[in-house]
């Protein structure tokens, strides 16, 4: 009979945050910015059909970097959640902090249960207020803590270096156009700093926008509505860089 | 369902367990919803009245709700059963779709439905019947189409136009004589309103358009655009544009002989 070989708690557990994060850094970065009217979630996602945000609830988007079946799971676990619970009591109860501790807790449990490899995921759960001050950002890294974000959070391969880039030229009261270029520029930077252009079909872009009448706020930015957008932002770009111009010649 | 099934089954309508009664229970009734197809479309209305007995127990109930962004589904039999079904169902659709990230097909939302009032069967042979009228836009065939259902669940699709509840026979009458079929959204809003004009002169349980407490029918509108439910102002207009009319003609208007 062979005795297993003695390893720290330390130890073991830098080994398996070590696994979760190399494994969250083989996949795309993914961007949630506020903007003036709601939040955007922006990714880029060669597939059609695999989605990397989706409607939770009323007000709650998700948003995940990672092992794929590791976190549609955990996805398909916060809709249940928040349906039963929208059903046991009232839509309203519904919240993304609620959404966030169940996650944490699973992740948590699964990150310190022996028995169970660590998920290779990293989660953004956001919730869209009545005004900009309402808007809730949870960041959920692999190890089940939850981390408060306000303005602009990036997860995945990249995270750290779209982050700082981003809470340097994030502000508040953005529009919808300019968040979505701000969080395009962020994506398209590589490691080394050099740029690449991301095309609007690899483009996985959708909000939660507080001005939607119904009560679901969640919506897919596709097709046309993302490249005229996308346009606007050039438009924009360009009304900027003329209004600076004018402002140097006086 | 299967969900709630495993985990809460005590929130599944069909799973209670009801103690013996004798006779039959009182409880709040909804009564008289048609629908009815025009080309691009369907129309679901429903009166505002819910009867215990004799006795109104509601004036300004509402018994059509939107099931999801291409379907409606009005209700007819015990409002507090009834009202529960929808939710449920309301609750499934969206499931569904966030789940898979497509939409139900119209035939597979009818079908849960049919399913769902069947689980409703013990309650209704003690009297406490649901009987549900669904409607909806099918975006594959372009249509509107309107689908009934009877208390053990067996649905029928139904073409042109429906109606279910104690006023339906009289409102069904009026359809038939009204309907044709090249009818533009406004009339056959203004079809709805005349069948529930009817279904209520003749029915004592179904609710006429009451002006003194601007209550009118709840009239909703399925097209390629998504649900819409006309709005009080659009509701009131068209209620008393019926009841001027009806002032000079109170039987409504007359058809063709021949």
């Amino acid at each position: 009979m062979s005795t297993p070989f003695y390893v720290s708690p330390q130890q073991a557990m830098a080994d398996r945050a070590e696994y979760a994060r190399k494994g969250i850094a083989r996949g795309r970065s993914l961007v949630v910015l506020q903007y003036a009217d709601g939040i955007v979630f922006v990714g880029e996602n060669p597939s059609r059909a695999l989605h990397k945000f989706s409607e939770i609830y009323d007000r709650i988007g998700f948003a995940a970097a990672g092992k794929y079946n590791e976190y549609e799971n955990l996805r398909i676990g916060g809709v249940r959640y928040a349906d039963l619970r929208g059903y046991t009591y009232d839509r309203d109860d519904v919240t993304a902090r609620g959404l966030a501790n169940v996650y944490a807790q699973t992740l948590g449990t699964i990150f310190s249960s022996a028995a169970e490899k660590p998920y290779e995921v990293e989660l953004v759960v956001a919730e869209v207020g009545e005004t900009p001050e309402g808007d809730q950002i949870y960041r959920l890294p692999h190890d089940g803590s939850i981390v408060d974000e306000h303005g602009s959070v990036a997860v995945g391969g990249n995270a750290e270096q779209i982050s700082s880039f981003l809470d340097q030229r994030h502000r508040d009261g953005m529009s919808l156009a300019e968040a979505l270029k701000l969080a395009v520029q962020a994506l398209s930077r590589d490691t080394n700093g050099s740029e690449r252009e991301i095309p609007a079909e690899r483009l996985e872009v959708a909000v939660l926008d507080r001005t939607r009448p119904q009560k679901r706020k969640f919506k897919r930015i596709v097709g046309r509505q993302l490249d005229r957008l996308l346009a606007a932002d050039g438009a924009s770009t360009e009304a900027e860089s003329s209004a600076e111009d004018g402002s140097e010649e006086q | 369902m299967d969900f709630l099934a495993e985990h809460q089954p005590e929130l599944l309508p069909g799973n209670r367990q009801l103690p013996p009664t004798q006779g039959v229970i009182e409880a709040p009734h909804g009564t008289t919803i048609v629908a009815v197809t025009f080309p691009g479309g369907v129309v679901l209305a429903g009166d505002r009245r819910a009867t215990m007995g004799n006795v109104i127990a509601q004036r300004d109930i509402e018994k059509v709700f939107p099931a999801d962004e291409y379907s409606a589904v009005g209700i007819a039999g015990t409002a507090g059963l009834a009202v529960e079904m929808v939710k449920l169902f309301q609750l499934e659709l969206e499931h569904f779709e966030k789940v898979e990230g497509a939409q139900l097909s119209l035939e597979g939302k009818a079908n849960r439905l049919s399913t769902m009032i069947r689980s409703n069967l013990g309650m209704a042979m003690q009297g406490l019947a649901v009987v549900p009228l669904f409607a909806g836009y099918d975006l594959d065939r372009e249509k509107g189409r309107i689908f009934s259902y009877d208390v053990t669940g067996g649905r029928s699709e139904e073409h042109n136009f429906a109606a279910t509840g104690s006023g339906s026979i009289f409102a069904r009458g009026a359809m038939k004589k009204l309907f044709r079929d090249d009818l533009t959204e406004e009339q056959a809003t203004t079809l709805v309103v005349q069948a529930l004009y009817d279904a209520a002169d003749d029915d004592s349980a179904t609710g006429g358009p009451d002006v003194a407490r601007r209550i009118y029918p709840i009239i909703t509108v399925i097209t390629e655009d998504g649900f819409r439910r006309l709005t009080e102002q659009e509701a009131s207009e068209l209620s008393r544009a019926v009841l001027q009319k009806r002032l000079e003609e109170p039987d409504g208007p007359k058809a063709a002989l021949l």
